[in-house]
């Protein structure tokens, strides 16, 4: 998968700012400590490292941008990605109310009817399918504990 | 202890029950995972990994290196009947698997890729066994500055051939080297990048990384697009999946070829399977009489890359037990198993842990011959993996994704971070960002920084014992030279080629 300009242009941002970070948090810790090198020794180093590749990364970026036109993400590909991800993280922040039991079988229902737009009725035995077989097979028969609701399961 | 009577230790440890069928469900999952395209053995083993931790560690390692080598015999077949390759070291056999296929002889191409994974896979437990061993004395005589160079070496030899972008893959092992840091540094005790979370104070889990990198972010990849590829069908009977004699003759070469260069491409840290088979396949290539017909569907195209590939994996299990040095992703998750089982994968491994050693080396004899049983006459069974809905199979991998982080810690903090890595996989994925420096910056990091402060406690903080010691010096010297290669046109352009043509 090829990443265009921009993309770059805004990752070197992201991770310009990271080693900005890192440089500031190891500078509050000991560089040289008496019998040795101290705990911002190392951070200190990759940190620097980060940003000076960060910066090559986007003046790169910058002087391609403006020499040939930028390709276009296919934000249709990257919205499906992240609606999946928003699914899981959801499931995820469900996980403490309804367990892990309901959260996945909502997650599977969601991703089988929803993202790949089966039948409601395949996506429900889909749903149920699969959260009995993880019931099955890890609480019951490898003795392998899941997160609990308030439902108690 | 000599080879012989290791090897035959080896062989009472394989081939009792519990570790045959460990080494027979590492074989049948990895061959699984192997024919799914999009589930690659890293994200299985690090998804089963903490389902392992209550296992005895010789039965786990003999089972997740099933995983490993399973998953290149297996790879093959979607190679073959899809065009798509099952994982990326399959990638080259699709040039002429593929044309095969197509022309009616989709049952030879997988006799032949599997015959040639068997020769091939052999092979490199056989040098993996001769080497192994020499190789750890040697590495006895290390201490802190030799160890700090060679993971140096390691790290810089997975940044040149991990991605088409340099700086990108040196990013990314920098962001390894990061969350390896998070947590209470050793020497002092002083929390480092924690933000206040206790949770952190012990330290990011490799696991949640590894199981968020590969096996979220490839779900999510993977979901990009709503269809699937269409399936060839695959001859039924056994006679039908065996390749003629002719084809067989034609790839005696191929065969030789595949083993030695997928073994001593293994051996090299960062190079990885995918290197290996592309390697092999243009060698072959080369000193064919007939070169202008790769590519169209000869026998020894398939059979040259998938030796390599498979060879491969003895090659790449040499450094990491030996030195306790990853060459690639999977090879990181396995040390870093041995790890969390309380082991210290080194020159003292073979040592202090000869039925370990020794047993994983006769289990992957064993696992190679129950792979060769079990994919001639199954191809067709496994061929119907891939009719398995999509949309079935990413939910359970995010369910098994969470029970796996959750079962290490019972956190739901730790189930957050699996969240956060997953998208971090994804946007990797997205932007091109290589996942193996990453990770093996997240292995070595600890190490790494342990070795450079004992060094320069040694020295008294003098930097000049990283090169006043021949060891170290050569292979930091080493590590410059790869790191400047890039700078020099040609060998660029050779390593943007052979990374373009490897997909």
């Amino acid at each position: 998968m090829k990443s265009g300009a921009n993309g770059d242009v805004v990752s070197g941002g992201v991770l310009t700012g990271l080693g900005v970070f890192v440089v500031i948090e190891a500078s509050r810790w000991d560089y040289l400590a008496p019998d040795g090198p101290g705990p911002g020794f190392f951070p200190l180093w990759y940190g620097i490292a980060l940003i000076a590749l960060s910066l090559a990364l986007m003046i790169g970026a910058l002087k391609r941008r403006a020499a040939a036109s930028e390709t276009r993400a296919d934000w249709r590909e990257v919205g499906r990605a992240l609606v999946a991800w928003a699914a899981f993280a959801l499931s995820v922040a469900l996980l403490k109310l309804l367990g892990f039991l309901l959260s996945f079988a909502l997650l599977t229902l969601f991703i089988v009817s929803v993202m790949y737009r089966r039948p409601l009725g395949f996506g429900l035995a889909a749903s149920v399918g699969s959260a009995a077989a993880f019931y099955l097979i890890f609480p019951l028969a490898l003795n392998v504990a899941l997160p609990v609701g308030v439902f108690g399961f | 202890m000599d080879v012989a009577s290791g090897l035959i230790q080896g062989f009472s440890v394989a081939l009792a029950p519990g570790n045959l069928m460990w080494c027979f469900v590492g074989c049948f999952l990895g061959t699984v995972v192997g024919i799914m395209p999009g589930l690659g053995p890293a994200a299985t083993i690090a998804m089963l990994l903490p389902l392992t931790f209550k296992m005895d560690p010789t039965s786990a390692i003999i089972m997740l290196a099933g995983i490993y080598y399973g998953a290149k015999y297996g790879g093959s077949t979607t190679s073959i009947l899809l065009n798509v390759p099952g994982e990326s070291a399959s990638v080259v056999t699709c040039l002429d698997g593929y044309q095969m296929a197509r022309k009616g002889r989709a049952g030879a191409a997988l006799g032949i890729a599997a015959i040639a994974s068997f020769v091939a896979g052999t092979v490199g437990v056989i040098a993996l066994m001769l080497i192994s061993p020499p190789l750890a004395k040697v590495a006895l005589s290390f201490s802190s500055p030799e160890y700090f160079a060679l993971m140096a070496l390691g790290l810089a030899m997975v940044v040149l051939l991990a991605g088409r972008s340099l700086v990108k893959a040196l990013m990314a092992m920098l962001v390894g080297l990061w969350i390896a840091s998070i947590g209470t540094d050793l020497f002092t005790a002083v929390s480092r990048f924690t933000f206040g979370q206790s949770e952190l104070l012990d330290g990011v889990d490799f696991v949640i990384v590894a199981i968020g990198v590969f096996a979220v972010g490839e779900v999510l990849g993977n979901m990009e697009q709503r269809e699937a590829a269409q399936v060839l069908p695959v001859p039924k009977g056994l006679r039908n999946l065996l390749p003629t004699l002719e084809e067989l003759k034609a790839c005696r070469f191929a065969f030789l070829n595949g083993s030695v260069v997928g073994f001593l491409i293994g051996v090299l840290p960062g190079a990885g399977s995918t290197i290996a088979s592309f390697i092999s396949y243009g060698l072959e290539k080369a000193v064919s009489k007939h070169p202008e017909k790769f590519g169209t569907g000869v026998p020894e195209g398939v059979a040259a890359p998938e030796g390599a590939n498979n060879s491969e994996t003895g090659g790449a299990l040499v450094p990491m037990l030996t030195l306790g040095i990853p060459g690639s992703s999977t090879t990181a998750i396995l040390l870093a198993a041995l790890i969390l089982w309380g082991l210290k994968p080194g020159p003292l491994m073979i040592q202090d842990n000869p039925a370990l050693f020794w047993g994983l080396v006769a289990s992957m004899y064993v696992g190679n011959v129950m792979l060769l049983v079990l994919n001639i006459p199954l191809i067709p069974l496994f061929a119907q993996i891939l009719r398995l809905p999509v949309e079935l199979l990413y939910p359970l991998i995010f369910g098994i994704s969470i029970v796996g982080v959750y079962s290490v810690s019972g956190s739901l903090f730790d189930v957050w971070m699996l969240a956060a890595f997953g998208l971090l996989g994804y946007v990797m994925r997205r932007l091109d960002y290589p996942s193996a420096p990453l990770i093996l910056g997240l292995v070595l990091g600890d190490s790494m920084e342990r070795a450079l402060r004992q060094s320069l406690m040694m020295s008294q903080g003098e930097l000049g014992i990283l090169v006043s010691r021949p060891v170290s010096a050569i292979m930091l010297g080493l590590t410059v030279l790869i790191l400047l290669l890039p700078l020099f046109r040609k060998a660029n352009a050779w390593r943007v080629r052979a990374l373009e043509e490897n997909g």
